[in-house]
């Protein structure tokens, strides 16, 4: 499995705050999201009921989720492709190293994947003498870099188009040094340059599925750049990595949820490439691989079934949640410390590593409740994530400090007379305090909060006692 | 893989759904009846269109995101049109395409300046021609059948696809494509042993990249140019939107 640093989610993150250039990209990439998002909601009236819609054939799919495997399974036989079943992330590595060497494989093309990301297959490959090609531009430029992806849909968001010529000019030394690489269109020729020649090299080409087609025993991709199709059609061999609940039952099934999926993502109605796979080429046919592999991969996936969990399962990696988190905009990606960065990596990854291990990604979260507005699937993202916290509570898994805070909040709360004459002082004396100025820079116990922001001095009294006082909120006023 | 993987998955997998087996005969029998019935689900309704508004209507979409479209009134006008757009973009009068029937019914050798040349592409071909068997009014969608006919690789690997596209092809939606995938398939004697295309490629667009700082840039690696040819009257049997 790939290296998880997320127990050190803290540190992680102070230290991607304190990074302008991340800062810069994210800041760029933000508004591109969520305006884009927006104009495509608004173009469609039908976009809510399309994501019922697309929730519901999920749910029914994990309600029956081994009668659709198996009938997947048959219908990917009849085609002529295999199914290979893979409990843990080495099972997958596994199989996938036995594929290439019966090939007797040097190079493997790569579509992008979130599995393979999380199965490290790279890693695996490079160790076993083969080399691991990223074709997605993103994955590329981050792969020469010796890093991970930083989102699921745009692995390279973290970077600005000065890091990418840097490590476009440390890795392509057989081009000329003094060739002008300065604004994206001439990055993106060069590497579309160098891609081209590797493209025909390759004896594997693996790809994700956004996807699978119980009806047809059909993986599909979507992509905007074209390198999942040249991945899968030149090389011999097509390997799809998948996760169990990729599946779905029908064509038309996956015809809505590719409705909500690209708009949700990037903002477009469509991508520009979505490739329906069945099996290997057809006798007659001029290309297309000779041999068609699909991996469906467990690694915990069938125990978060049935539990509380389980509306997790119906998540179909658009990256809206991210997007559209303050949290995430802040910190990037790395900060999380693995595959799955944001909300929806915050309620994935404890159940994918154990609380114990990302217990903290739950806490990153203002509960602001963005994400679940714009997931496409409606997964309520707050709501697991504070099933997380309760469970790291209840394992003692918390800090001292939240507990001993936790405890005393208990304490007032059950006691409301107290919990009244206590707050209503604490309100009037920080008044007092902040009188002056408006707001605190530093204060007691509140460091956490104070380094990155103020806070602002309260007004006096407290919402309970305006209450009490018969005061309501205007109509028409903010909520 | 080892069977012992597979049903150790499975087991967990009704272990989780409360289930010690699997689903019932009854609970199995209207499963496999809702993959048969293949129902649809919500189908968005700006393709309630006649015919001619589903091809305008595929036109404004295909222009939004970068394609190019002309049209022409039938086929004996796609060569020259061809070679017009090719001269336009300075593009080599070199083009590869594929033996394909709509494509042979157009008079390509009326074209002598043009070099046709027949089969997959190589890195070294700047154009391909391909006929579209379907196209996808809702997001100005082109659908690829793979085939003899048609070879997957003509729609990734020259920079510049030209797509020849007969008007009464225009479909509403994804689902009327599916059920033209499904209407090929035919049965264990028709050839095609009931099997669906080994490839279908919906093409929206060129090929487009945005992972440099978000900046869209064309050409990823599929084709920098998608020039979309619509033949108004472009076969006698038109085959009737869904």
């Amino acid at each position: 499995m790939n290296v998880s640093t997320t127990r050190n989610f803290k540190a992680n993150a102070a230290e991607q705050l304190a990074n302008e250039t991340l800062r810069g990209a994210l800041t760029k990439s933000k508004g591109h999201f969520t305006g884009g998002r927006a104009t495509a909601a608004a173009n469609l009236p039908e976009f809510e009921a399309l994501r019922d819609q697309a929730r519901d054939i999920k749910n029914h799919t994990i309600e029956n989720l081994d009668f659709y495997l198996e009938a997947y399974e048959e219908k990917v036989t009849d085609v002529g492709g295999q199914v290979h079943w893979a409990r843990t992330a080495e099972d997958a590595r596994n199989i996938v190293l036995e594929i290439c060497r019966s090939v007797d494989a040097k190079a493997v093309n790569k579509g992008k994947s979130m599995i393979s990301e999380e199965c490290a297959i790279n890693d695996m490959l490079e160790a076993n003498g083969i080399r691991a090609v990223e074709t997605d531009l993103g994955e590329y430029i981050i792969q020469l870099r010796g890093e991970t992806p930083s989102h699921i849909i745009a692995p390279a968001v973290h970077l600005t188009k000065g890091q990418v010529e840097e490590s476009f000019r440390a890795n392509h030394t057989h081009l000329d040094p003094d060739r002008v690489l300065e604004e994206p269109p001439t990055l993106l020729n060069e590497a579309r340059t160098i891609l081209r020649e590797k493209y025909f090299q390759a004896e594997v080409g693996i790809t994700g599925a956004n996807l699978l087609v119980a009806e047809t025993g059909s993986s599909i991709i979507v992509t905007n750049e074209g390198n999942g199709d040249l991945s899968q059609l030149i090389p011999k061999v097509h390997i799809v990595l998948a996760s169990l609940e990729k599946i779905v039952p029908t064509l038309e099934d996956a015809s809505t949820i590719l409705r909500v999926l690209a708009r949700s993502a990037t903002g477009q109605e469509f991508s520009s490439y979505t490739t329906v796979s069945t099996g290997p080429k057809r006798e007659g046919d001029p290309d297309g691989p000779e041999q068609y592999h699909v991996i469906l991969l467990d690694n915990g996936r069938s125990d978060m079934l049935g539990s509380e969990f389980q509306d997790m399962l119906r998540c179909i990696r658009c990256g809206a949640c991210m997007n559209h988190c303050p949290v995430y905009q802040s910190v990037g990606g790395h900060a999380y410390g693995w595959v799955y960065p944001g909300p929806m990596g915050s309620v994935l990854s404890p159940g994918l590593l154990g609380v114990d291990e990302a217990g903290h990604l739950p806490n990153a979260s203002s509960f602001c409740g963005r994400c679940e507005e714009v997931c496409p699937v409606r997964i309520p993202l707050p709501k697991l994530m504070r099933h997380w916290r309760e469970q790291e509570f209840e394992k003692h898994l918390s800090p001292g400090a939240a507990r001993v805070g936790l405890g005393l909040w208990a304490f007032f709360a059950k006691r409301p007379k107290l919990y009244q004459l206590a707050t209503g002082l604490e309100m009037r004396v920080l008044a007092w305090l902040g009188r002056k100025r408006g707001r605190f820079t530093s204060l007691p116990l509140a460091g956490g909060w104070t380094k990155y922001r103020e806070l602002p001095a309260p007004q006096g009294r407290t919402f309970q006692s305006r209450w009490k006082l018969g005061e309501r909120p205007q109509a028409g006023g903010a909520q | 893989m080892s069977a012992s993987d597979r049903n150790t998955i499975l087991y967990s997998v009704r272990r989780s759904l409360g289930r010690s087996g699997p689903v019932d005969d009854g609970t199995a029998a209207k499963l496999r009846a809702r993959i048969a019935g293949h129902a649809r689900n919500i189908v968005p309704a700006r393709t309630d269109l006649d015919d001619a508004g589903l091809v305008d209507l595929f036109q404004t979409m295909a222009e939004k995101v970068f394609a190019t479209v002309e049209r022409v009134s039938d086929m004996s006008e796609v060569p020259g049109a061809v070679g017009d757009y090719l001269r336009r973009e300075n593009l080599p009068a070199q083009v590869v395409m594929a033996p394909d029937e709509t494509l042979d019914a157009a008079p390509w050798s009326d074209n002598a300046l043009m070099d046709i040349r027949r089969g997959t592409p190589v890195e070294a071909d700047q154009v391909s021609v391909t006929s579209a068997p379907v196209a996808v009014a809702e997001t100005g969608t082109l659908a690829m059948f793979s085939g003899p006919a048609h070879p997957s690789t003509l729609n990734f690997i020259p920079e510049t696809h030209v797509v020849v596209l007969p008007a009464s092809r225009v479909v509403k939606a994804y689902e009327d494509v599916f059920d033209a995938v499904r209407a090929q398939m035919g049965d264990a004697e028709s050839g095609r042993n009931g099997l669906p295309p080994r490839t279908v490629n919906f093409i929206t667009g060129p090929s487009r990249s945005g992972d440099i700082e978000q900046t869209l840039l064309l050409g990823a690696h599929g084709p920098r140019r998608l020039h979309i040819v619509i033949v108004e009257d472009g076969e006698q049997d038109a085959p009737q939107n869904g």
